[in-house]
């Protein structure tokens, strides 16, 4: 990517065109995609590719962090009863002797997965559950209103409380399944809503004449055009996602001891936070490094997908002016 | 109008000497993100007593804000400076309560959007109450006052007022609403009124109607007017002066006549030489004023429109020219260098304006040297008809009515050529185009595009003919996906229909210098072209298939007129390189002059008349064409002050519950002037379209050729 002060181009875009979302191509007969366009302007974003290094370094610290420590999340160390963080172990020990850096890792490797899962699959129902309900209106709608109504009213803790049973011992997926499960309704219907909306606009129109069928317009010009919300839910999502598998466990379903997620170790040791704070403090504090990191990223693709945003392109302009000084 | 307690006051007031409103050296400016604008840059104007003066320009050339500043309804960030004095008293500087006690009283304003303008939860004379309960608070009583709302009412001319004054906004149609927002207006007898654009979101008919009740209101208070447009039109017969803006400045004042007949300003002979003219048959050229407004943060020294100005020499850039008197005329005045070359050009006014900016008439395409007989039909409807149900009920839904949107309606559109279909809004014009559009069985009646019925189509043929048919929309904002690039907008439709990837990479440039727009712009986003770019952007798109027929949903009424003579040129010379077939929906007559070939005219889900655009503007045989031609202003205050206007009384009946026989005849002039048995045939038969001369049909039983221009 050149950088190129585009004043010179401003012909016919003046007051229409306050800067452009990228600047001129070097072949500026070629055009970019959507795709590529929204990875441009995300790589913009400083806070956002920060998020996603974070992210990325949790996932590796906590699948390859455990191989490199000599302690394991299920064994304990008898010499060492809550004690303060040392070089032998480096983020304390709890009650019995375990290490505690190796349960947050294992906390860790639960969490991320349990919580990105979550919200990604419960966002994605929702999204398409609630635009195929807003596009297609008639028996489509009903049914699906009719489902979402159904699970709204459902305790889903009961439902859970009765499924345990069913599914103790076998995969965590399951457990994500069944969390994502009782996510995505509300959003679901908000996103039928703003879609009843979004099909009387023209465009939805002029791609219906274009011959587009059905699923690809809703791919194509419905969900992208509620990006902003689908993405704020999804990163409110991570960290509730986390939270509701920390209940589940605290009444014996979810994550079993020995095994342990980030949630059940802040809920077992938040008595602990003013005593003993290491055994708190460090789950706790990736827990919120990993919401925050997420946030960060959801912003960053929001602006990105976001074409009238301006926080990218008024970090531009002052890029622009650095480049000319 | 004798019983009321409160009284207009006679016409010539005794505070009224001199000029009612005087405003010196203007200036208003709004910070922003990208430095202050400023607005208005030193605007000077007077209004007398009882004088009309139209203040016309494009959007963004601050002559809204430079009344609203009148008014004192800017927002506290507004810095505002000079002078403006309402019957000598200044106004600047004082405080919003102060003001209020003139605003409503003494000054009123008319808006342009009637829907926004009223609220919502008050019947409507309750809120033409309160603006005379607020000003004459103790001296008149609350039954005087709704008294004096319903005889409002019954003076800007709404049917039965006494009933209709307990209505609310909702219950009134656009027309009715500006009537009652007027009727408001003229509540307390001011001395000034400001109309802001009080016509744009009016069909052509109640157009009409608004303008002649401001005539009205105007003669009944002896107020001065300011009326705000931006189409010449409107003005040329009302106003008696003429202020022209641009860029926040006075760039041409004078009488209308004499800007009208002899403008020296660039600027306006652009705005005179877009509009298309409803009186002129041969081909006119019009004129587009290229690129945009200056933004007004910063304006580079020189005159601001130089940049647009076709006349444009070295000495433009230094130094903005004031306004100076023109033609030794004391009242005519404008800004610019080179006024005495306009005054030597031999054209006067529009033909001015096209010699100056060279614009030029399209070729007519090659198809159309064929006789229309011999080319193929694009486009057949025969007798469509569509109709909704009218429902009532929450649980046990029952159909309670029909709503016959469209009434059986036949015509066809042959290759190369452009039909024309005109009429109110409600008249069942967009219904046909999606009926159209959506190649569904219709309910009754037949569409066939090239040759292909649309009740024996299945999926596969379906999907095939929308290649050949696009569309083309109206508001150029909704009709793009913001959140795609121009590039995947105009890629969209050759996507679906299975194009290779290199074809498309290489036709949307393609398409791009075609419709008149850079292609190294494609990777932007729609938000950051203005609305005719946007436009052309949306007719790129439609023109990427090639298609054979372009349905074209009222493509220009969104747009400013100096930016609409460009989107015009464009179509027309797309049509004659492509040989395309256009069905061209609008409501503005003169644009349908200029571009059509043949024209329909729809009242109430029928075409009363068909024919060629000749033969059916020059000579109109169905009493409706009649009125719509004549609610058309033309831009010509000569010709204007001298035609006769046919006014339709009320607003179009229901769909729902049409008229019996003939459906236009509630709102006839010509049947109203009937004996009985004749009007009996009105009631009772419904006319059928008969031939009037060739290739011209109406239907109307007592069809007479009347001319209106």
């Amino acid at each position: 990517m050149t950088v190129i002060l585009n004043e010179g181009d401003a012909a016919g875009t003046t007051g229409a065109a306050s800067g452009s979302p990228v600047d001129a191509a070097p072949d500026p007969e070629k055009a970019m995609t959507r795709g590529r366009l929204v990875f441009i302007r995300f790589m913009r974003n400083k806070l956002a590719l920060v998020g996603l290094v974070v992210i990325i370094g949790m996932y590796l610290m906590a699948f390859v962090g455990p191989l490199l420590s000599k302690w394991s999340y299920d064994t304990q160390d008898y010499s060492a009863f809550l004690e303060p963080p040392y070089s032998e172990h480096i983020f304390g020990t709890d009650k019995i002797g375990t290490d505690m850096f190796a349960l947050t890792m294992r906390g860790l490797q639960k969490s991320l997965i349990i919580g990105l899962l979550v919200a990604l699959i419960s966002t994605s129902i929702a999204a398409v559950v609630g635009a195929a309900a807003g596009y297609f209106l008639g028996v489509a709608d009903k049914t699906l209103m009719w489902v979402v109504d159904l699970l709204l009213v459902l305790p889903s803790f009961l439902i859970i409380a009765i499924l345990s049973p069913w599914f103790r011992g076998k995969s965590w997926f399951l457990l994500v399944v069944m969390l994502a499960a009782f996510q995505w309704m509300i959003t679901a219907r908000i996103v039928r809503g703003m879609t009843l909306t979004l099909k009387e606009r023209e465009f939805v129109k002029a791609a219906k004449f274009m011959g587009q069928p059905a699923r690809k317009i809703i791919a194509k010009h419905i969900v992208p055009n509620m990006a902003s919300l689908l993405i704020i839910d999804a990163t409110i999502n991570v960290g509730s996602a986390v939270l509701a598998e920390t209940g589940l466990s605290f009444f014996g379903f979810g994550v079993q001891s020995p095994d342990v997620s980030l949630g059940t170790l802040i809920g077992l040791n938040a008595e602990s936070a003013t005593t003993f704070p290491w055994l708190f403090l460090f789950p706790a504090g990736f827990l919120v490094v990993f919401v925050l990191a997420v946030n960060w990223v959801g912003d960053g693709l929001r602006d990105a997908l976001d074409p009238t945003s301006t926080r990218v392109r008024r970090k531009e302009k002052k890029d622009t002016k650095e480049k000319a000084a | 109008m004798t019983t009321s307690e409160i009284q207009f006051d006679a016409p010539a007031d005794p505070v009224a000497d001199g000029p009612v409103l005087q405003v010196e050296d203007l200036q208003v400016s709004f910070p922003s993100e990208s430095g202050r604008v400023h607005a208005v840059r030193g605007l000077s104007y007077q209004v007398s007593p009882g004088e009309v003066l139209g203040i016309v320009g494009e959007s963004g050339s601050g002559k809204s804000v430079s009344s609203l500043a009148v008014m004192g309804l800017l927002p506290s960030s507004a810095r505002v400076s000079g002078s403006i004095k309402f019957q000598g008293r200044e106004l600047i500087g004082r405080s919003d309560t102060e003001l209020s006690k003139i605003r409503g009283r003494r000054v009123s304003m008319v808006f342009q959007d009637p829907l926004s303008a009223l609220t919502p939860v008050y019947t409507v004379g309750d809120q033409i109450a309160e603006a005379i309960l607020v000003h004459k608070k103790g001296a008149v009583s609350k039954a005087a006052a709704a008294k004096r709302s319903v005889e409002l009412l019954d003076l800007v001319g709404i049917p039965n007022a006494a009933e209709r004054v307990k209505a609310f906004p909702h219950e009134f149609s656009g027309g009715m609403r500006q009537r009652a927002v007027i009727a408001m207006a003229i509540a307390n007898d001011p001395d000034l009124i400001i109309a802001d654009e009080p016509t744009t979101a009016l069909d052509v008919t109640v157009q009409a109607q608004v303008l002649q009740l401001l005539e009205t209101a105007q003669e009944v208070t002896g107020a001065g007017i300011v009326i705000i447009t931006h189409d010449l039109g409107v003005v040329a017969g009302f106003a008696d002066r003429l202020m022209v803006m641009y860029a926040g400045r006075a760039v041409e004042k004078g009488k209308v006549d004499e800007i009208y007949q002899q403008p020296r300003m660039p600027y306006t002979l652009g705005l005179l030489g877009s509009i298309p003219r409803l009186d002129f048959s041969e081909k006119q050229a019009l004129v587009p004023i290229k690129g945009q407004p200056p933004s007004l943060t910063d304006l580079p020294p020189g005159c601001p429109f130089a940049p647009r100005c076709p006349m444009v020499v070295d000495a433009c850039h230094t130094a903005e020219p004031p306004l100076m008197d023109v033609d030794g005329s004391i009242e005519h005045a404008a800004a610019c260098i080179r006024t005495n070359e306009i005054a030597a050009a031999d054209a006067e006014g529009a033909e001015a304006a096209v010699e100056i900016f060279g614009a030029e008439v399209a070729d007519e395409p090659e198809v159309a040297k064929i006789p229309r007989e011999q080319r193929d039909i694009v486009l057949g409807l025969d007798n469509l008809v569509k109709e909704y149900p009218v429902n009532k009920g929450v649980v046990f839904k029952r159909r309670v009515g029909t709503v016959h949107a469209v009434a059986g309606i036949s015509f066809d559109v042959r290759e190369g050529e452009t039909l024309g279909l005109v009429g109110e809004s409600g008249c069942g014009k967009t219904t046909t185009l999606m009926e159209i559009l959506n190649l569904q069985k219709p309910m009754g009646g037949e569409i066939s595009v090239l040759g292909t019925k649309s009740s024996e189509v299945d999926a596969k043929r379906r999907f095939a003919i929308r290649r050949d048919m696009s569309v083309v929309f109206q508001d150029p904002m909704a009709s793009l996906d913001p959140r795609l690039t121009i590039h995947d907008c105009i890629a969209e439709p050759m996507q679906v229909h299975g194009y290779a990837k290199d074809e498309i990479n290489r036709r949307v440039p393609e398409l791009m210098r075609l419709v008149g727009l850079r292609p190294d712009q494609l990777s932007r986003y729609p938000g950051e072209f203005s609305g005719g770019q946007r436009q052309r952007i949306g007719i790129a798109r439609a023109l990427a298939l090639e298609p054979k027929l372009v349905v074209l949903d009222e493509p220009v009424s969104a747009l400013d007129v100096s930016i609409q003579a460009g989107v015009i040129n464009l179509l027309e010379e797309l049509k004659s390189k492509l040989g395309l077939a256009y069905l061209f929906v609008a409501h503005d007559l003169s644009v349908v002059r200029h571009i059509a070939d043949r024209v329909a005219v729809m009242y109430l889900g029928k075409i009363i008349e068909i024919g060629g655009v000749d033969s059916v503007f020059d000579a109109p045989r169905h009493p409706y064409t009649q009125a719509l031609l004549s609610a058309i202003p033309i831009p010509d205050p000569v010709k204007e002050r001298q035609r006769e206007r046919i006014i339709l009384t009320g607003d179009l009946p229901s769909p729902a519950n049409p008229p019996s026989g003939c459906r236009f005849r509630t709102r006839c002039f010509l049947h109203a002037s009937l004996p009985p048995e004749k009007q009996r045939q009105c009631i009772e038969v419904e006319p059928l379209r008969e031939a009037q001369a060739a290739d011209h049909e109406a239907a109307c039983h007592f069809a007479q050729v009347r001319q209106v221009l």
